[in-house]
């Protein structure tokens, strides 16, 4: 399979001092759906854009459809289409015009009804860029990358602060452009974003990655990959020594009351718990048990969550 | 090694595609840019309406007003009516209004200004009652006294006559509204390229457009060309309303004039460039915009001639990009000069927008 985009050894320092990334490779095969995973300032963006040929890296190598970016810069731009995170644009524009505008720049650009239709805003097509919701703004934004006919899309963040709806609709739009044979690379902070839509992640943390591969290899990888959880009444807790030591629990994590033991065979794990709980005269407040996720891998991997809000 | 293929035909899809020229980019950024600026009700009010309310305030502040009439009041006695008689006879007579009065009254009213003076007229002859203190009192008395003694039949001792001069070209107007013209361009060169950079570049669209295919140079092109459609029609409003309004003559060709303001669009495009290549926000680009026009406001002769300043930073001012534009305005459009006459201020232009738009092409960030 061709590779669409490859980096060796991406290492980027801003000012000397900080270190924003700190060797990255990459290797993503054209009509894959990529995902760099990672809780923010771990250095998506830094990379995404070192990818893109906006930034420079301090040192490493990138190829992007075979090419690098020093002398190939014009061509590549054709056949990228990028949308960077947060970008403003022209609020007294129409959403037509401003696809227009960025088709014009294209030798060769998909007709602006086509994409608008593809996106859901042909409605909106003769409203202002100033009066759509956020996820036409967002819609907005990746027609304007789609409106070139790339063969790689690059999503910086593309639901960050989007409604469910609107996230899903976004989702179905890069499907629906990796069914045409299209490359995405996409950076997220969301798990069930990257867990839904990539065929493979990259997990960052600290400007390196710290695991890869596809969503249900990194979660098998995970000894446990169940997660039990429940919170007690009529007991203070007594730490998570006692339930680390059930059958079968491989790590126990505790957040505000809330349990959650990963664990290889709920079946195991589950009546000796009942039983501890009923020993100690605590009664279950709640109890689930659900498939470990990414997230899970995540916090196993370093120890925190992916997001801390 | 093997040059890699480099496949720029679009991919195979159901949608047709389109095919854009060289210059597709530099249109529709242009065709953007002049709709976001007509959308603005801002813009067109500072760019076109502002100066037109500038202009017509200062041209009736300080237009030329009709020869004042002289009030003077003629004290009531037997010989009044042959003072009102000497005055009816002069040819002056429209510039003087007399009114006979009691000649308490005619005092009282000549105290409280209503009068300039008071003429009484007895046996003995003329008495004038004047304020030395007054100068419109002190004219009067001169005037009224000349235009009686030359009725009454006084012989020149010296032929002499007088000529008026205040004709179109001469007057406080023609002066301001080449200045205002000057003034203007540079205010929408420096906001018109230098607000509109930092504002882009804040809301990462400049980074955007240079993650697209778009050319940087055409982008460049399209604000400058922007920039060039509006100053058309700033000079023509403005010229068009001292003609107008005011009766402004234009003395030299209305293609030099076109010129110049153009080469003055551009040089103050640079300068805004210049100042806007790297700030990050707009409050700190509002600054430092301000920070470059506030001296060429006081120095380089828009509301009155920059002659008033003191010898030594006479050649300072006349380096000023705005000075440069303003004397050329003047030279043309009030005494017909032709563009070769003008070549040292256009030369300062030239090199001031020359050097402006290097500095900031090599300085600029486009993120």
């Amino acid at each position: 399979m061709d590779t669409a985009i490859r980096c060796r050894d991406l290492k980027k320092t801003y000012d000397g001092k900080v270190e924003a990334v700190r060797g990255i490779d990459l290797e993503i095969s054209a009509g894959e759906c990529f995902g760099l995973l990672g809780p923010n300032g771990a250095g998506k963006t830094t990379t995404i854009e070192i990818l893109e040929g906006l930034l420079i890296p301090t040192s490493g190598d990138v190829e992007i459809l075979g090419l690098t970016w020093a002398g190939h810069e014009r061509e590549l731009r054709e056949l990228l289409g990028i949308s960077l995170q947060e970008t403003r644009l022209s609020e007294k524009l129409t959403v037509q015009e401003t696809v227009d505008l960025f088709a014009s720049f294209y030798r060769h650009s998909a007709s602006t009804t086509d994409v608008l239709e593809e996106l859901s805003l042909t409605e909106k097509a003769d409203a202002m860029v100033g009066k759509l919701s956020g996820g036409q703004k967002q819609r907005l934004a990746v027609a304007t990358a789609l409106v070139g006919n790339p063969k790689i899309l690059f999503l910086d963040e593309p639901t960050t602060g989007l409604d469910p709806q609107s996230r899903r609709q976004l989702w179905d739009i890069i499907r629906q452009f990796q069914r045409k044979r299209g490359t995405v690379l996409l950076t997220t902070h969301y798990m069930d974003e990257a867990e839904r839509l990539c065929d493979r992640i990259a997990i960052i943390d600290y400007g390196k990655i710290i695991a890869s591969g596809t969503p249900a290899e990194l979660i098998s990888e995970l000894s446990g990959h169940h997660v039990v959880e429940f919170a007690l009444t009529g007991s203070n807790g007594d730490g998570d020594e006692v339930w680390k030591h059930l059958p079968g629990v491989q790590s126990v994590r505790s957040d505000d009351g809330l349990f959650a033991l990963r664990v290889d065979e709920p079946h195991e794990t589950i009546p000796a718990l009942l039983a501890a709980v009923h020993d100690r005269h605590a009664q279950l407040a709640h109890l689930t048990t659900r498939q470990a996720s990414l997230e899970d891998v995540f916090v196993h991997l370093t120890g925190r969550r992916l997001r801390e809000d | 090694m093997a040059v890699p293929e480099i496949d720029i035909e679009p991919p195979k899809t159901e949608s047709p595609t389109r095919v854009n020229g060289r210059w597709a980019g530099y249109r529709a950024l242009l065709g953007a840019r002049m709709k976001e600026l007509w959308r603005e009700p801002e813009v067109i009010f500072w760019v076109f309406v502002f100066p037109l309310l500038l202009a017509l305030g200062l041209g009736i502040a300080f237009r030329n007003k009709p020869a004042d009439v002289t009030p003077v009041a003629v004290a009531a006695n037997s010989h009044a009516q042959s003072v009102i008689d000497l005055l009816q006879r002069s040819p002056a007579k429209n510039s003087i209004h007399a009114d006979v009065l009691d000649e308490k009254t005619a005092f009282d009213r000549f105290r409280l200004g209503q009068y300039s003076l008071v003429v009484t007229s007895d046996d003995t002859g003329l008495h004038y009652r004047y304020d030395p203190a007054r100068p419109e009192s002190v004219l009067a008395r001169s005037q009224v006294d000349d235009v009686l003694q030359d009725s009454a039949g006084r012989a020149e001792a010296l032929k002499a006559d007088a000529t008026q001069s205040s004709e179109p070209g001469a007057r406080y107007i023609d002066f301001l509204i080449p200045g205002l013209l000057g003034m203007n361009l540079m205010n929408s060169g420096m906001w018109g390229i230098g607000f509109a950079v930092v504002d882009m570049r804040q809301r990462k669209l400049l980074k955007r457009f240079v993650a697209s295919p778009m050319r940087r140079t055409d982008f460049l092109l399209a604000l400058g060309s922007s920039r060039l459609v509006l100053m058309i029609i700033e000079v023509g409003l403005l010229l068009g309303f001292g003609a107008l309004a005011f009766h402004m003559k234009i003395e030299g060709s209305l293609l030099a004039i076109l010129l110049v303001a153009g080469l003055g669009a551009i040089c103050f495009g640079g300068v805004g460039l210049l100042t806007a290549s790297r700030a990050q926000k707009i409050e700190s680009v509002s600054g430092l915009i301000n920070l470059v026009m506030m001296p060429m406001w006081i120095f380089s002769g828009v509301f009155f001639s920059y002659e008033r300043f003191p010898q030594v930073i006479q050649p300072i001012i006349r380096a000023l990009p705005l000075t440069a534009l303003n004397d050329v305005l003047r030279a043309i459009i009030l005494q017909g000069a032709s563009l070769s006459s003008q070549w040292a201020p256009i030369s300062i232009m030239v090199v001031w927008g020359g050097v402006s738009f290097f500095a900031a092409l090599k300085w600029f960030r486009w993120s």
